[in-house]
């Protein structure tokens, strides 16, 4: 019982808590938003601000001590999270596939290339061993490794970083997918590799049309792949608009901020340059604005109460008592500011 | 493979020899075989000719030459604690009871350290896990003569359910096979739960879930194969610390007569020429397992190079 009308991924009200030692952290609090067929919307933010645990809570792969405490990840408009975990167990690595941040550890170092690929297309597809050898040269090809037949024997060892995450793409798309979560596919990757991971990602999505979560620190990725970004700060979004107005007229002083230390939106940088200041505990979130402690426009109504996202004028939705307005002088404009 | 045993080989012959030679001085500088040999009433001058006739009152480097030259041809004398018996064949004699105990005591620490290990790293820091753990380190921190002694006073005695001794198998292997295994299962199943919660926790393992594999298949063939490097080290240790020592006392408390109990007489006798002939197969031994536990290596770790 699909709902055909239904967007592809809805991420309602999702919390996700870590109890440890230390406290209780509050990785992930209230976090909402959809994914359309088709459609690449990129998730960016700090390190810590909480993008990896959205993404591993929507497949769920939050472990202990971790554990999603409230909200519902839709797929096709069924709840992956209620029920048995059969919807969940059947989605993952066939409708909903994600690679990680770092190449080097994600695969078995004792299996071949082969069998790692293979085994999800047998898990999945029932196929043969031999027929899943056929298909991984296949797919091994597709994502643009040479020598696919030698390099089907080969053991993560004998790869390069570029190379076992062109691997663990061609993993991911093995089936198909409808939904593709790249957690910060290239930050382990150096720069020339890095450009051509991307442009191999932007490039399947447009020939397979599966749609992208694509996480990052990087603006200048969002800026080439994305049509709509999500800002995340301290476990929260605080920004979600299309790509188009984010860059040209940001209206959460966060986003502004971040676009600010970007200095060429076409170049890709390795990190950002960092906000003045540093985010808050997670431990003890603030009870206001997480980010009013760095704000310039900060008033007292933003250290005492939290803003919800909110819809604007202009379609996008910002967490913010004092937004820019959408009219007035864009407070950043590309290519100012430096390093 | 061909280059790596080219090397290994004349490593291990190095070994060995190393080991006869050490032995050889030792039993020299404190023992006299003659002193159990002949009865208590018999004269110096008595002594002072057997002495002569095993040709002990030359030289020490003379001794030691001709001691070579017969360890070459592999024959380490004439035993004196069983009498008139070559020292080797009688190492062959009892070697077999030796290899029966120790292969018993390490299928028995596997079969148990396994599944131990893999309860207690199912929740780690849970009640189960506590329990397993605590149990391992009384089996493991246990000096064997005492858990041997007390196993012989309970299970032999007490309740007359084994016996001590060679018999049939049930009824005399179990104990000493036991005594021999515990310690080994305690350290075991401990590293089989360490290595098995790292597995677990590791990118690799978040990376298969999120394609969609069963947690059999990541527990039972990706994990455990992992885990099952430094595993087969350690085993291969236990093995090597059965033969080469632990036996000794296992099968002295359980009046076992393999090659540990021929160790503690001939020391006890100071019978130096199957004290030289034990220790001299023992190093075989020892050399032989290292090199089958770099095989196994290779053989699980596609990442390792012989070399
Ligand atoms: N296993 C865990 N135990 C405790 N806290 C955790 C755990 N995993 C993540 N966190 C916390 O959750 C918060 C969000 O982490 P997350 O990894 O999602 O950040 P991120 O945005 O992906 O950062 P980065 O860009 O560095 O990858 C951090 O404060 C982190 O300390
Ligand atoms: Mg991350």
């Amino acid at each position: 019982m699909t709902d055909a009308d239904a967007p592809l991924l809805q991420v309602k009200h999702l919390f996700v808590k870590f109890f440890t030692r230390r406290g209780t952290v509050h990785a992930v609090r209230d976090v909402s938003f959809d994914i359309a067929r088709g459609e690449t919307l990129g998730l960016v933010g700090e390190s810590g601000s909480g993008k990896s645990v959205t993404a591993q809570a929507l497949m769920g792969l939050i472990d202990l001590p971790g554990r999603i405490t409230g909200g519902d990840v839709r797929w096709h408009g069924q709840s992956l999270l209620e029920g048995d975990g059969s919807l969940l167990r059947r989605v993952r690595g066939q409708e909903i596939a994600m690679v990680f941040q770092d190449p080097m550890t994600s695969l078995n170092p004792l299996f071949t290339v082969g069998t790692q690929i293979g085994e999800v297309l047998r898990r999945h597809r029932k196929m043969t061993r031999a027929a899943a050898r056929t298909r991984v040269i296949e797919l091994l090809d597709l994502v643009g490794l040479s020598n696919p037949g030698q390099r089907v024997d080969q053991y993560p060892h004998e790869l390069s970083g570029g190379m076992r995450q062109r691997v663990l793409i061609a993993m991911a798309l093995a089936c198909e997918p409808q939904l593709l979560i790249a957690d910060e596919p290239t930050t382990a990757l150096d720069v020339t590799i890095q450009a051509q991971i991307l442009e191999l990602i932007a490039d399947l999505q447009q020939r397979l049309g599966l749609a992208v979560l694509m996480i990052t620190h990087d603006l200048g990725v969002v800026a080439g792949l994305c049509d709509r970004v999500a800002v995340m700060y301290s476990g929260k979004i605080v920004e979600l608009a299309t790509a188009d107005d984010l860059f040209h007229r940001p209206a959460h002083p966060y986003s502004a901020g971040l676009l600010r230390s970007t200095p060429r939106l076409d170049v890709v940088i390795p990190r950002l340059v960092s906000i003045e200041g540093s985010p808050p505990d997670l431990v003890s979130p603030p009870v206001g604005c997480a980010f009013a402690e760095r704000c310039h426009l900060a008033t007292e109504e933003c250290r005492e109460s939290m803003p919800g996202l909110h819809f604007q004028d202009d379609g996008r939705k910002v967490a913010c008592w004092r937004p820019f307005e959408a009219e007035g002088p864009a407070p950043v404009t590309a290519g100012e500011g430096g390093r | 493979m061909g280059r790596y045993l080219l090397k290994r080989l004349p490593q291990g012959m190095v070994v060995i020899f190393g080991v006869t030679v050490f032995v050889f001085i030792v039993t020299r500088v404190v023992g006299d075989p003659v002193k159990f040999m002949l009865p208590l009433s018999a004269t110096a001058e008595q002594r002072a000719a057997q002495r002569h006739v095993m040709g002990l009152d030359r030289p020490i480097l003379a001794q030691f030459w001709s001691f070579l030259g017969d360890v070459i041809h592999l024959d380490f004398g004439t035993s004196t604690y069983v009498r008139g018996k070559a020292a080797l064949s009688v190492v062959f004699d009892y070697l077999p009871r030796t290899l029966q105990l120790v292969a018993a005591g390490m299928v028995l620490a596997v079969v148990l350290s396994i599944p131990l290990g893999l309860l207690a790293s199912r929740k780690p820091g849970g009640a189960l896990d506590r329990a397993l753990t605590s149990l391992s380190l009384v089996g493991l921190s246990m000096p064997q003569f005492f858990l041997g002694s007390v196993l012989v006073i309970a299970f032999t005695v007490k309740l007359q359910w084994f016996q001590t001794g060679v018999g049939p198998l049930h009824r005399h292997l179990v104990l000493p096979a036991v005594c021999l295994a515990l310690p080994a299962v305690g350290r075991l199943a401990m590293l089989v739960r360490s290595s098995m919660i790292d597995e677990l926790n590791s990118q690799y393992v978040k990376v298969l879930k999120a394609k969609g594999m069963p947690a059999r298949r990541i527990l039972a063939v990706h994990a455990l194969r992992n885990a099952g490097i430094p595993y087969v080290t350690l085993l291969g240790w236990e093995i090597i610390r059965a033969l080469a020592g632990f036996t000794v006392v296992v099968e002295s408390v359980f009046a076992w007569p393999g090659i540990g109990f021929m160790a503690k007489q001939a020391i006890a006798q100071q019978d130096f020429y199957l004290i030289q002939a034990i220790v001299f197969v023992v190093a075989v031994m020892v050399v032989v397992l290292n090199i089958l536990i770099d095989v196994s290596y290779k053989l699980l770790d596609p990442r390792v190079t012989l070399r």
